[in-house]
């Protein structure tokens, strides 16, 4: 199979994927109890069953399941996602205005943890049993162990009230926003430390134990012995031999989470009331915002369903044995 | 038109005493600032014209202003945008004359098309007890620009208490039919003392002062900044560490406030509840058989410790209660209440004698609870209930939900007993009758209806009587009776009548000083030094 070849049938099982999580999706909101239109009428007070049944009429929730699905796809298609049922606005743009600052909260604490967590990992790995490994592996076991939230709190009473060092929620300051340029840039990075370490420290954790592992597996490996016989220098046989094979447990690690990060994402939002799509998509749950819901949910699939592409290329790239069709 | 009816609240005597201590006052208030607040959940609209849940309330309150403010005591009606009003003495005409150079923030006139268009069509159209309202409506007139008359088809002695609504501009919605997704409802026009500024989803709201209120030299703050901040404890800490003034009702678990309000240069104060009126609910499903039976309801309410629950659950905040009405409501009358008191073995015999006897295991029958979803306190009271039933041997099984699951059980009599709190409001006309009022069918609309499924034709009677009933003494007679039947009758356990505490910086001054609490539009909120 030629490599062009390989990749479009990569996609056209992603775009299958895509389409299997939009139709489960949209049936499963619906069977959630709940119904929308009683949320909406619940906001006027004495509501009766004819205004219900108005409300439910002007959102097409009256016709049929068939009929909602068909016309939601087609519209899908053309990547109209539809008018949220309570702020009576397009959804994309309701989602495109909170994507940023999840992405800038993901990505900055995967980075993080990619970083810290293979540096720990392998220095960890170094000398395995030493004080050093020891002292890294109980940092990382506890901050594995505790829970996100509860360790978004404790940073926030230590830096934000007790030492007053860092704010405690938000994004930007409402005067730092309005001053701009370099104010609003150290302002918003200032906010970033504390849901950044919260988040980043817990993946952190993880591949920190998964680098230490797979570099101590891979040192014992019979290729690694035979690499120091022909003497070759130990930056070398680190960098070509051990790293290189140590990688490939630690990217389908690294996949993983940042299909996860989303989820935690929800939670650290919402202790340091980062205005992300996290905690609107909760919000957006409670009001039984179908089409809100779904347009979060299909965002995220896309997401994990890139990431796991680029893995699956990326696998390849560092391991030329792994053949294109059989990585699929 | 008597001369008693033409001086009611709006005499002119009373705008003078208005207008000089209006006056006295603003020589010395405190200008400028920057008030910071939360609001939370994030509203879904600002414009209560479209949403008339909490959030989009305090917020928009500050916005769009009211024809009617309402009084902390006895919740009378004051001059807003109305200047005066008279009503007929039949009571089926009211007519408003409307504070003349009152502009709307984009600076078009504010005129009585405006008032006609919010009571008469866009209102309506938004909300079902708006509607209700414009049913008893037979005609609006605007004989000038600043005057409205509302014709009535029955007298209707509550009406003049409805006009703490929002009036929208009409001039925005010329040409518009479906208000419902009309884009004039987003670009958030007023004619209240502060303008919108800036919405920055999920982070903040900003209102700055309205220069041209028609209040001159009000109001006095430069800027309102209503911050967004989802977890309560986050809420505590924001509060703690001063990058927030204010923190209302459900702002923090009850048992954070008595720390919180130790903190030096900060204050407490429990009122500003006068208009919501809100009670605390256990409601029991009168259409299942068990509950259907007045003796277990009157078990029920004998197995339950109030006390407990108001002083350990809710931290003290709140007040015992025995019937259907607040104790901020002109027509409590608590002296025909039959109070249930904690009596776990009357309980016990009241089951025995309704022939639910303990079967081996101890257990009479089983209910479902569907506890109500907003946060630990309301956990916490449902885990009491199945304790305190459980033990006199109703075994509650709790049916958790999430706040659409919970709402959809509870209008459509899916559960056995349920969690709830409403506004009460002031008039038993507006909320209460809803309540009490026989159904037909098994759709109450709202959470706030007949939920219970309580029907009894005298209480029936007497609700429609009382809600035209013009003589004052006879209409408190009327709700007495009704309060000394349904108080008897137990159709659901009333829990506790709701405290909800306002912690502030001491700074801030003027906060509460109507019926509305934080809700009214802070024209007079200080920042003091």
């Amino acid at each position: 199979m030629n490599a062009a070849a390989a990749v479009a049938a990569r996609l056209g099982k992603a775009a299958l994927t895509l389409l299997a999580v939009v139709v489960v999706s949209f049936l499963l909101i619906r069977l959630a109890p709940g119904d929308p239109a009683q949320m909406l009428a619940g906001d006027s007070g004495s509501a009766d069953a004819a205004f219900v049944a108005e409300i439910r009429r002007d959102l097409g929730l009256d016709q049929g399941l068939d009929v909602q699905l068909s016309r939601y796809l087609k519209a899908v298609l053309r990547l109209d996602f539809g008018v949220s049922y309570r702020e009576k606005r397009p959804v994309a743009d309701m989602v495109l205005e909170r994507l940023p600052s999840t992405l800038l909260l993901t990505t900055s604490a995967l980075v993080f943890s990619i970083v810290a967590g293979i540096a720990l990992g392998a220095l960890a790995a170094r000398r395995p049993g030493s004080l050093l490994d020891g002292a890294i592996t109980a940092v990382s076991v506890t901050f594995f162990a505790m829970p996100m939230f509860w360790v978004g709190l404790m940073f926030i009473i230590v830096f934000a009230v007790r030492l007053g060092w860092l704010p405690s929620y938000g994004m930007l300051d409402a005067s730092a926003e309005a001053q701009g340029g370099w104010t609003a840039l150290a302002d918003l990075l200032k906010h970033m430390v504390l849901p950044v370490l919260t988040l980043g420290l817990y993946y952190m954790s993880i591949l920190a134990r998964v680098s230490r592992a797979a570099l101590l597996q891979v040192a014992g490996a019979d290729f690694i012995r035979t690499a120091r016989a022909k003497g070759l220098s130990p930056g070398l046989i680190w960098r070509d031999h051990l790293f290189r094979n140590a990688l490939l447990p630690i990217l389908t690690v690294v996949a993983l989470q940042a299909a996860q990060l989303v989820g935690g994402s929800v939670l650290v939002e919402t202790v340091f009331a980062w205005p992300g799509i996290g905690r609107f998509a909760f919000e957006a749950l409670m009001t039984r915002d179908y089409n809100v819901l779904l347009a979060v949910f299909i965002l995220t699939s896309f997401g994990v369903i890139v990431v796991n592409l680029l893995a699956d290329m990326l696998y390849q790239a560092i391991d030329p044995r792994i053949d294109r069709a059989s990585a699929t | 038109m008597s001369l008693q009816q033409q001086l009611r609240p709006g005499s002119v005597l009373r705008i003078l005493i208005l207008a000089v201590a209006s006056l006295a006052g603003a020589a010395h208030a405190q200008q400028g600032g920057t008030l910071n607040l939360i609001v939370q959940p994030e509203p879904i609209s600002i414009n209560p014209g479209v949403n008339r849940l909490g959030p989009a309330t305090f917020v928009g309150s500050k916005i769009y202003d009211s024809l009617l403010g309402y009084t902390q005591k006895d919740v009378a009606p004051v001059p807003r945008l109305a200047q005066s009003w008279s009503i007929s003495p039949d009571g089926l005409t009211y007519t408003f004359k409307l504070r003349p150079n009152v502009v709307w923030h984009d600076g078009k006139p504010f005129t009585s098309k405006d008032v006609a268009f919010s009571i008469g069509e866009f209102l309506p159209a938004m909300y079902a007890n708006s509607r209700h309202l414009r049913e008893e409506i037979a005609r609006i007139e605007t004989p000038d620009s600043l005057t409205i008359t509302v014709v009535l088809k029955a007298p209707s002695p509550a009406y003049i208490r409805t006009f703490n609504l929002p009036i929208l501009p009409a001039h925005k919605y010329v040409g518009v039919t479906d208000f419902r997704n009309a884009p004039a409802n987003a670009e958030f026009v007023g004619t209240g003392p502060f303008k919108f500024a800036e919405w920055k989803k999920g982070s903040f709201i900003r209102l700055v002062r309205n220069e041209n209120y028609w209040d001159k030299g009000k109001p006095h703050l430069d800027a309102v900044l209503f911050q967004i901040i989802p977890d309560a404890n986050s809420r505590a800490i924001a509060f703690e560490t001063g990058k927030v003034d204010v923190l209302r009702a459900g702002d923090v678990e009850n048992f954070d406030i008595k720390r919180l309000a130790a903190l030096p240069g900060v204050s407490l104060r429990e009122d500003g509840w006068e208009y919501l009126q809100p009670v605390g609910y256990v409601h029991l499903n009168n259409r299942i058989p068990q509950l259907a039976n007045l003796k277990v309801r009157q078990a029920i309410v004998h197995a339950i410790d109030r006390d407990f629950i108001i002083n350990t659950i809710f931290s003290g905040f709140g007040k015992p209660i025995n019937g259907p009405l607040s104790r901020l409501s002109p027509y409590k009358d608590a002296s025909v209440e039959t109070p249930y008191p904690f009596d776990p073995k009357r309980a016990a015999r009241l089951l025995d004698e309704a022939g639910y006897p303990a079967g081996a295991n101890g257990v009479r029958f089983e209910l479902r609870l569907v506890p109500l979803p907003y946060g630990e306190l309301w956990s916490r009271q449902a885990e009491y209930l199945r304790e305190a039933l459980g033990a006199v041997g109703i075994k509650v099984n709790i049916v958790s939900t999430d706040v659409a699951g919970w709402y959809k059980r509870l209008v459509s009599f899916d559960y056995d007993i349920a969690q709830n709190f409403v506004y009460t409001t002031p008039d038993p006309a507006i909320t209460p009758t809803f309540t009490y009022k026989t159904l037909k069918g098994n759709d109450t609309g709202s959470t706030g209806g007949n939920v219970n499924g309580y029907s009894n034709a005298e209480v029936d009677a007497l609700l429609e009587k009382g809600a035209h009933e013009r003589d004052e003494a006879k209409r408190r007679q009327i709700y007495s009776k009704v309060q000394q039947i349904v108080s008897r009758e137990v159709p659901m356990v009333w829990t506790h009548d709701i405290v909800f505490p306002t912690l502030y910086r001491s700074k801030v001054k003027n906060l509460i000083t109507s019926a509305l609490g934080t809700d009214d539009n802070f024209a007079t909120v200080e920042l003091g030094k």
